[in-house]
């Protein structure tokens, strides 16, 4: 498992290095390698390899659940535009707690910030298996506590295969 | 081989101007939705809705706006710029929610209390 997970440490580190760089002469090749080595073997020393650190675990469910995102922070900008350009401000700000159900501390992240970049809502507070949050409309929050997003998030903690 | 390259050449040549539109609503787009978050930060009563407006010009404000660059990067065949504009926008969005949450979280627990709903 460790060895496994070096070794795919090593390969992301060595796919970012050539994306960045995107030069292929032997020598800049090794200095390449070289400086992913380094990176995994401080990594290594500061026991940050762990679930995590570096969630390799979610990676299938991140997928399935980004393009979901991606659609409510469109939709949410799209709503919050109009808002600002109605010349009534048609605004109801409030406070509200939503349960988190998520098991790990790494999924109640991910779901405060999915919140916060949705604009309309944003956490103010994580803790006790619920999260704090500062709603700008009346649709805005119900759209919340429907919990879809919570659901969603919590889908990718346990393994992916989340999309539907 | 060539018969590929030609063909690859033929859809370029068709698909650069739909590229170049596509890139300038996106532009276009990108630019209006950061304007708003501007006029929502001057018309919104108070901090934490200012952040709501903020947030407009951080999320899909700035992905317009890349998407746009990075289809001209495409067009121009610079796959390495494109892939950078990419984890750019990947990095914003982990960034800026972290750093709106760190705000209204310091404001709030220094006991600022939100504007009266009006």
């Amino acid at each position: 498992m460790r060895v496994g997970r070096a070794a795919a440490t090593f390969a992301l580190l060595g796919i970012a290095w050539v994306l960045w760089s995107g030069h292929f002469t032997p020598l800049l090749l090794a200095f390449g390698a070289g400086s992913c080595a380094l990176s995994l073997w401080l990594a290594q020393r500061m026991q940050i390899l762990d679930d995590e650190g570096e969630p390799l675990q979610i990676a299938s469910g991140l997928l399935a659940y980004i393009p979901w995102l991606l659609w409510q922070i469109a939709r949410a900008n799209w709503q919050v535009a109009r808002l600002i350009w109605t010349p009534s401000l048609p605004i109801h700000p409030q406070m509200l707690r939503v349960p988190a159900s998520q098991r790990s501390e790494l999924g109640n992240a991910i779901y405060a910030n999915s919140i916060t970049l949705t604009p309309g809502t944003v956490a103010l507070d994580v803790r006790d298996g619920g999260i704090l949050v500062h709603a700008l409309t009346d649709s805005s929050r119900e759209e919340l506590q429907s919990g879809e997003m919570d659901r969603r998030v919590s889908r990718i903690e346990s393994g992916g295969a989340g999309a539907g | 081989m060539s018969a590929l390259a030609g063909f690859a050449s033929a859809a370029a040549g068709w698909l650069a101007p739909l590229a170049e539109w596509a890139s300038a609503a996106l532009l276009l787009g990108g630019a209006l939705l950061c304007a708003t978050g501007g006029l929502g930060l001057l018309r919104l009563p108070d901090f934490y809705t200012r952040v709501h407006a903020g947030g407009l010009a951080d999320t899909l404000g700035a992905a317009a706006i890349l998407m746009g660059l990075l289809l001209l990067a495409l067009q121009d065949g610079a796959f390495l710029v494109a892939v950078k504009l990419a984890l750019i926008a990947l990095l914003l969005h982990i960034t800026s929610p972290t750093g709106a949450h760190a705000l209204v979280k310091a404001a709030y627990s220094r006991g600022l209390r939100a504007a009266p709903d009006s």
